[in-house]
């Protein structure tokens, strides 16, 4: 059994994909990417279904060089086992997604608390990904697990950012640390790590502002922020989240590259993952830069977050195929 | 020096002994390649992609090739052009309504940049057409949202009409309209909240507001590093709405901006305003020619390209290959070569232009001063020596009184004498050559070794 259907064996999987596909749920309908339609309507493998499945992956955001890696491999593999039919690339391309992803390692994408004392967790990312609600909504997550929590307003530079994460402190009743606009947003940090380690919090959430990753003196400032850190605790935040839009396309592995060499990434947050664009990017950024995804924003809800789960995604990628699949 | 320009004259050379003149379906096939690559890595729709290369492969197929210009050069200089036709020529201004106060609706996804934008059209319509705006904080789903377009409005000084965050949309741009005619103002701008495109409820709210408000701009804010979904986004809110135009966001970023393409073709709207920076006064009017070349990323060849054309006059060209590949090549005619380069713009300009030419207009070696020096030397050796570089090779008398003349040193001197007689055995050798060892021998040159593209293959360049 392949782990195209080892992915639906299960009603609680199912039951869990579930709400990634619902961004999907829009897209498919007349959409050109439609897996199944592509495999069904191909009479053999051949160039033709090649161009077809490189559409299928450019669409998603995966980059052409990504895609294109991908489909030599799946090339090989068809040689390899001699498949003829069409048909019978479904749990190839699944399988080779997996691996694509996992890339023989195991993934671990639970926030690495610290094993006594502080957790810092530093989210950075160009303008408008979402950083301040993916911090909102992490933040319940962590509350929902019995962590104390406590949010700094590093951003200083938006206008309406500090009050937009007061608000959300409000909401979850957990301090906010923050300054006026235009104050040194790593005088702010340096002020919550005090705070947070005089009243004995659990995790400290510290947003930053958005910035365009070929901007110096804002990659300065970062790199600022994250020595702040480094001498206040003694360590380097414990982890380190890079905010991504699902929308974004190949801009986004830049943003990866540059961001990583200001202050080493951790993991991907993938925001807006439920309207139709799939993200693919952070594909291409795994598969170019190792960094692993950590969390998913999928919707406006505080709880509509998860942590990521490369079968529930890759499942999203390609609801309708497996749907109509299961439902024969 | 001088090198640089070399490569141009081994490109024409190459096509010379091919004897090419129209383009082949090889070429344009190899190019678009190329072509489909950069648009696709710049983040064009794949169906726009595959759309726009066929057409102009169409177009391509049989078009002479220009002199000065490989096949490969000139697929690029055709698929550029039909971009900026695609992109439209011009850019198209914000309408105004007659007699009435104007309305412009901002809409688009969340984060794209909707309340920034805001302030900044406002601003930037106040200085270029004396407007007096009027924002309405209509987001009242985000937190701080109204905070945020509220503070926007004190930084430029201009008024923002809220409401909190209790009323409806609808109510809060309705009492907003009334407010702006007993204000006297002409230009209201509302602020929406962002909102996916496939969320009915939300996309209906927009449609009440457009309603009641008639406004005669519906501007898609669309985030520049937006992907393949910049279709599914434009096109939703386009036949949900009818946009009017296109405002994209954060075009100081280093993305190549696709996404501008892929609107473009899908809705046919303009693009009409570009916001360049974190600044609340960095808008501008968008400009479709410089996005197609950035889209297609080949700007430093199609500045190239252009420069080519326009400023080199192909007869004086092409008299000066023929004298090269003679082997009588002199000062003077280094001169000359030297002049025409210098007409194409200052040296290291042109330099940064050629690909991996960057690196060398750093250096210290070769300058725009360079280039003034090298001239004077030649204007200080008599017209017989200049036509005859032998004179200065044989006297050391000769080469001091040059150094002396032109203020330089004779180390100088005599490195320009050497250039140029490297110059006229490469010539030399380059005329009795075949087209395949020429091609080996580009990639040998001396200094433009580190320039690997031009002339080497029959694409001429790789991105």
């Amino acid at each position: 059994m392949g782990l195209f259907a080892k992915l639906f064996a299960g009603k609680e999987r199912k039951a869990k994909a579930q709400k990634f596909k619902i961004g999907m749920e829009k897209t498919r309908k007349g959409s050109l990417s439609s897996l199944r339609q592509v495999l069904l309507s191909a009479n053999r493998i051949d160039e033709g279904l090649y161009d077809k499945l490189e559409e299928i992956f450019v669409t998603a955001d995966i980059g052409l060089d990504t895609a294109v890696q991908f489909l030599s491999e799946l090339r090989k593999e068809v040689k390899r086992q001699n498949l003829e039919k069409p048909m019978d690339l479904q749990n190839l391309i699944v399988d080779k997604l997996f691996d694509l992803y996992l890339k023989g390692q195991i993934v671990d994408t639970r926030i690495p608390f610290a094993s006594e004392g502080l957790t810092v967790l530093l989210f950075v990312g160009v303008n408008g990904t979402g950083k301040t609600t993916s911090i909102a909504k992490i933040a319940h997550f962590l509350q929902t697990q019995g962590k104390r929590v406590m949010l700094a307003a590093g951003d200083t530079f938006r206008a309406g950012a500090i009050e937009q994460l007061r608000i959300w402190g409000g909401r979850l009743d957990c301090p906010v640390i923050a300054k006026s606009e235009g104050a040194d947003p790593s005088s702010v940090i340096f002020e919550a790590i005090r705070e947070a380690k005089k009243t004995q919090v659990d995790v400290l959430l510290c947003d930053t502002a958005g910035r365009l990753q070929n901007k110096v003196n804002l990659m300065k400032e970062l790199d600022k922020i994250h020595r702040t850190i480094v001498r206040e605790t003694g360590t380097p935040p414990s982890a380190t989240y890079l905010v991504i839009d699902a929308t974004t396309g190949q801009n986004g592995l830049s943003q990866a590259k540059v961001f990583s060499e200001v202050t080493p990434i951790t993991g991907i947050v993938l925001t807006k993952l439920d309207g139709t664009a799939k993200g693919g990017i952070v594909l291409a950024i795994r598969n170019e830069l190792g960094i692993p995804i950590s969390f998913v924003g999928l919707g406006e809800k505080i709880t509509d977050l998860s942590p990521f789960d490369i079968e529930d995604y890759i499942y999203g990628l390609f609801a309708d195929f497996f749907e109509t699949e299961e439902s024969r | 020096m001088a090198f640089e320009n070399l490569t141009k004259r081994l490109q024409m050379a190459l096509r010379r002994l091919t004897g090419k003149t129209r383009l082949t379906e090889t070429d344009i096939e190899e190019m678009m390649k190329e072509v489909r690559l950069s648009l696709l890595e710049a983040d064009v729709n794949y169906q726009v992609v595959k759309d726009f290369t066929a057409e102009v492969k169409e177009l391509a197929l049989g078009e002479k090739i220009m002199k000065g210009l490989n096949p490969g050069e000139q697929v690029v200089k055709i698929v550029n052009e039909e971009l900026i036709k695609l992109m439209g020529t011009d850019a198209e201004p914000i309408r105004f309504a007659e007699g009435k106060k104007t309305v412009i609706m901002m809409v688009g996804l969340q984060g794209a940049g909707k309340t920034t934008t805001a302030g900044k059209l406002g601003w930037y319509l106040r200085k270029t057409n004396a407007k007096k705006p009027l924002l309405i904080a209509a987001d009242i789903y985000r937190p701080a949202a109204v905070d945020q377009l509220v503070t926007v409005g004190q930084k430029l000084d201009l008024p923002v009409f809220q409401m909190g965050i209790s009323e409806k949309p609808q109510t809060i741009v309705a009492k907003g309209l009334k407010y702006a005619d007993e204000g006297g103002f002409d230009l209201v701008i509302v602020d929406t909240a962002g909102r996916l495109h496939i969320n009915e409820v939300l996309m209906d709210e927009l449609l009440d507001i457009k309603k009641l408000s008639s406004p005669q701009e519906i501007l898609l804010t669309v985030d520049a590093m937006t992907g393949q979904d910049a279709v599914n986004v434009s096109v939703a809110f386009h036949q949900a709405l009818g946009l009017t135009g296109c405002i994209l966001t954060k075009l100081d970023g280093d993305t190549r901006g696709g996404a501008a393409l892929s609107i473009r073709k899908m809705t046919g709207i303009p693009i009409k305003l570009a916001g360049t920076g974190e600044k609340l006064t960095e808008i501008e009017v968008f400009h479709p020619e410089r996005m197609a070349s950035r889209i297609l990323g080949m700007g430093d060849i199609l500045s190239l390209i252009e420069k080519a054309t326009e400023e080199i006059d192909e007869t004086e060209a092409m008299s000066m290959m023929e004298k090269m590949m003679s082997g009588h090549f002199n000062f003077n005619d280094l001169l000359k070569q030297m002049k025409m380069v210098k007409r194409m713009g200052a040296f290291s300009g042109i330099l940064k232009l050629l690909p991996g030419g960057s690196a060398l207009a750093n250096s210290d070696k070769i300058d725009d001063k360079q280039l003034v020096f090298v001239e004077a030397m030649i204007q200080s050796m008599t017209p017989e020596e200049r036509k005859n570089p032998e004179l200065l090779e044989r006297s050391s008398s000769r080469r001091n009184r040059v150094a002396e003349g032109s203020g330089r040193s004779t180390t100088e001197v005599n490195r320009l004498i050497g250039m140029l007689d490297k110059q006229r055995q490469m010539m030399k050798r380059m005329a009795g050559m075949s087209p395949e060892s020429l091609e080996r021998m580009a990639g040998n040159l001396p200094r433009i070794d580190q320039n690997p593209t031009p002339g080497k293959g029959k694409g001429g360049f790789k991105l």
